[in-house]
């Protein structure tokens, strides 16, 4: 309908993009906006400042490519950039931010979290006032509590955070049976669920009751006092003052408080990567190893491509051959690859695994791919080739057929041999078409993180390193377990800034391989 | 005169022959690297439970007690992993290419400021390593979920949203490659007749992109199948499980009873993704080599 409109008028060959935004469009964005105010409203009352940021951003530019008629083309582009945002910038922005703080393990919260799960320690303080209690308990296993205090004055109190609707009249003289579909205990029962009930926290949060004994209940206080002025904590017990000390409430006398919260430690986290002798030494293995597979993975993987590619293009064998040879070859880059992988480490098992079997029988020696580290290393170079393989048959292929065939017609005229034919115009051609595709298979590689942990998990370990490594590690690997296996605790602001120094590494390598490539050219023409 | 024809035919046979030979090794040992595990696997899942050790290519006696045990455990619910994860690929490979498409269309046709500098960001900061990231992403999940639970941790919906932040990228780049191949004088043409952009686009342009959609379709299918990282940590209940996860978790207890079931897992599971691989291959195979070659 729309087209047949728009092919009847004579109007002027007027681009789209030079028409106000029609009202469908300003309808969207307005509803879309409302929406957007609204999640902004409510991270801001949750304090979720990055997420804030990132909405905001996204409201932004959803606005600036449907109000202005100029910005046209981003509209085709603003649902993919959105994504992009809240998907990929916003987790760099979030772990460039992290790099520069002691964020861990043990130092996982924000300092209001900390101080909401530190002031909800409670004491009793001496010479508090005790009760004697009596409890009821409900099929769903809640429970009520009831208090008697000295003087026969009785109140019945919810678990903190619920409450009650009675209205039933309760007084020391009648004291029911049943409240609700909550039942009273006998004083058997008491005992029976006593563990229970003791730990549970009774009334509201300005006056809560505990259970101390069977006998006994007793009004608990909040423990430590945040004052803002002085930004310290005041145990109310013992009169002690902490002082947060890069994230942690320290005393005088060297107590420290449980949780720490993170807090901005500046640069540390690189200097630390330069000075620590301890960390520096498994590092520079992992960073040379890196280094080796990325290269070796990328040469044995085109080498291998390049030759079958060579021969599987060869008119002598014939087409149907050809073409059966080429779909077989494309197996392992249609299997999911951690199939591939974990089936490959399976079969280099040393109890289960056909490899060994095999060597065993036939070589009566059996290598130990999963121990030792240069048999690891040459196993993991073997899966490696089976999964990647395939991809650089497939490029390989098609780059030779794109040689103009004319060229390799005046070679066989001027009697050149097979040999020279690959060497002199073959080979140079290929690596013109293909240079950019090994750069990128090379970065690929530098951060093929799942080879490398489905395969052994970055081992064997390097004996006495002082943080998780192991020889086949990859730099990414061993951030890795930095960040969710170290000893410590997770050291997730130290991976952060190992993996903006990756982030950077493979940036440069990436602007370099655009500053020499078509790619650039096409990306730059008539901007 | 005749002498030197007759030598240079015979150099000539030579030459075929010694290639010939020199090919059918290379063919058979790459045949034989390329098949070898699979056929390993297919033996494996027909071998009797306990006789893995002593597994032989042919099994003695074949049995299909793998399958029946991995499809009626009650605590592993295999059938229900595998449509998790058809589920979760389709929708991720179908909004990756909506999305691409529309993206590259505009990187292709329109020239508007900023797009070089739009075209570079997106691509350096898909350099940055997802699986680094994977605390920040978590968190981001987990706020978004507080209020949208249907895209929160453990929800299917907050994968396919991290899935399709990773994907857009290096694909927008490859679309456009494939849009910039299409003469612009089409849709120029289309424009003057007075169609609007998104009509040229719609009729003109896409039917032409179909062996590009096909590709990028089934490589985000195939990479979102098999991603195991991310998926761990943001899925906790079994019953939300990947098929991926699933039988990572079941091959943890490392190759010793569980072997026989996991190469039968393995075998249905990586079935769907050859079939649709071969079905398709011939788009597959010159939809890469095409867009290898162009860059």
């Amino acid at each position: 309908m729309g087209s047949n409109q728009a092919a009847g008028g004579v109007s002027p060959p007027a681009s789209p993009h030079k028409l106000p935004p029609n009202t469908v469009t300003i309808l969207v964005t307005v509803i879309l906006d409302v929406f957007f105010i609204w999640l902004v409203w409510k991270s801001v009352t949750d304090g979720l400042w990055f997420f804030t940021v990132t909405i905001i951003l996204i409201a932004l530019i959803i606005n600036y490519a449907c109000l202005r008629r100029k910005n046209y083309p981003l509209r085709w582009l603003a649902p993919s950039i959105s994504m992009l945002v809240l998907m990929v910038l916003y987790p760099l922005a979030y772990t460039l931010y992290t790099a520069f703080t002691n964020y861990s393990q043990n130092q996982l919260l924000t300092k209001q979290q900390t101080l909401q799960v530190i002031e909800s320690t409670k004491y009793l303080p001496v010479g508090a006032s005790t009760y004697k209690w009596m409890a009821y308990r409900s099929p769903e296993n809640k429970y009520l509590l009831l208090l008697i205090a000295d003087n026969e004055q009785v109140t019945l109190l919810p678990p903190l955070g619920q409450s009650i609707e009675t209205d039933i009249s309760i007084s020391s003289a009648n004291i029911p049976n049943e409240i609700g579909s909550y039942k009273k205990l006998t004083r058997v029962e008491s005992v029976k669920y006593l563990t229970e009930l003791t730990e549970i926290e009774f009334g509201s949060p300005s006056a809560t009751y505990r259970i101390k004994s069977l006998n006994e209940a007793a009004q608990y206080q909040q423990r430590y006092l945040y004052q803002p002025q002085t930004d310290t904590l005041l145990d109310q017990e013992t009169g002690t003052i902490f002082i947060p000390i890069e994230g942690t409430f320290t005393s005088p006398d060297g107590q420290v408080l449980v949780p720490s919260f993170f807090v901005s430690i500046g640069t540390r986290n690189f200097t630390r990567l330069l000075q620590s002798a301890a960390l520096r030494g498994p590092l520079l293995t992992v960073i040379g190893w890196t280094f080796e597979f990325s290269i070796l993975a990328v040469v044995t993987t085109f080498f291998v491509g390049l030759l079958l590619a060579l021969i599987f293009n060869d008119s002598l064998i014939p087409m149907k051959i050809r073409k059966l040879f080429r779909s077989i070859f494309l197996l392992p880059y249609a299997i999911p690859f951690y199939l591939s992988v974990l089936v490959w480490r399976g079969m280099m098992n040393p109890h289960i695994g056909i490899l060994n079997h095999l060597s065993e029988q036939l070589l009566i020696y059996s290598p130990p791919w999963l121990s030792d580290p240069v048999w690891t290393k040459i196993g993991i170079l073997i899966v490696n080739l089976y999964l990647g393989f395939p991809y650089m048959f497939l490029i390989c292929t098609g780059a030779l057929q794109s040689i103009p065939s004319d060229l390799l017609e005046a070679a066989d005229v001027d009697g050149a041999s097979p040999w020279q034919k690959i060497y002199l115009i073959q080979f140079p051609l290929l690596l013109i078409a293909l240079g950019p595709l090994l750069i990128f298979s090379f970065a690929f590689n530098f951060n093929n993180f799942n080879v490398i942990y489905l395969f052994n998990n970055g081992g064997p370990p390097i004996p006495g390193a002082p943080t998780p490594a192991g020889y086949t590690d990859i730099l990414i690997s061993y951030t890795y377990r930095l960040a969710f296996e170290g000893g410590r605790g997770g050291e997730y602001g130290y991976a952060a800034a190992i993996s903006i120094i990756i982030f950077l590494f493979l940036a440069v390598l990436t602007l370099i391989q655009f500053r020499y490539t078509r790619i650039w050219e096409q990306a730059s023409e008539n901007v | 005169m005749s002498e030197s024809k007759s030598n240079f035919s015979l150099t000539k046979t030579t030459i075929k022959r010694l290639k010939i030979v020199i090919y059918s090794i290379v063919g058979c040992v790459a045949i034989l690297f390329t098949l070898f595990p699979v056929v390993w696997v297919v033996s494996a899942s027909f071998n009797p439970l306990d006789s893995i050790s002593s597994q032989r290519l042919i099994p003695a006696n074949p049995t299909i007690e793998n399958y029946t045990q991995l499809l009626t455990d009650p605590s592993r619910p295999y059938v229900k992993w595998f449509l998790n994860s058809v589920k979760i690929s389709s929708i991720t490979s179908i909004l990756v290419v909506s999305l691409t498409t529309l993206g590259a269309y505009a990187f292709s046709r329109f020239r508007f400021r900023g797009r070089r500098s739009l075209l570079v960001t997106i691509l350096l900061v898909q350099v940055f390593p997802n699986t680094l990231a994977i605390v920040a992403i978590f968190l981001i999940v987990q706020q978004i979920g507080f209020y949208f639970p249907a895209f929160g941790l453990n929800t299917h919906g907050g994968l396919i949203l991290v899935y399709l932040g990773a994907a857009l990228g290096g694909n927008v780049w490859l679309m456009k490659g494939f849009f910039d191949t299409i003469p612009r004088e089409l849709d120029e043409a289309a424009l003057i007749d007075g169609a609007s952009h998104w009509q040229s686009f719609w009729r003109i342009i896409l039917p032409l992109m179909r062996p590009m959609l096909v590709v990028i379709t089934i490589l985000t299918y195939i990479s979102t199948y098999g991603d195991v990282i991310i998926a761990r940590v943001l899925l906790r209940d079994s019953s939300q499980y990947t098929m991926a996860i699933g039988l990572w978790i079941l091959i943890q207890g490392w190759y010793t009873e569980e072997w026989g079931v996991f190469t039968a897992g393995a075998l249905l599971g990586a079935a769907p993704v050859i079939i649709l691989f071969y079905a398709l291959q011939n788009q597959l195979v010159s939809g890469l080599t095409q867009g290898a070659v162009k860059g």
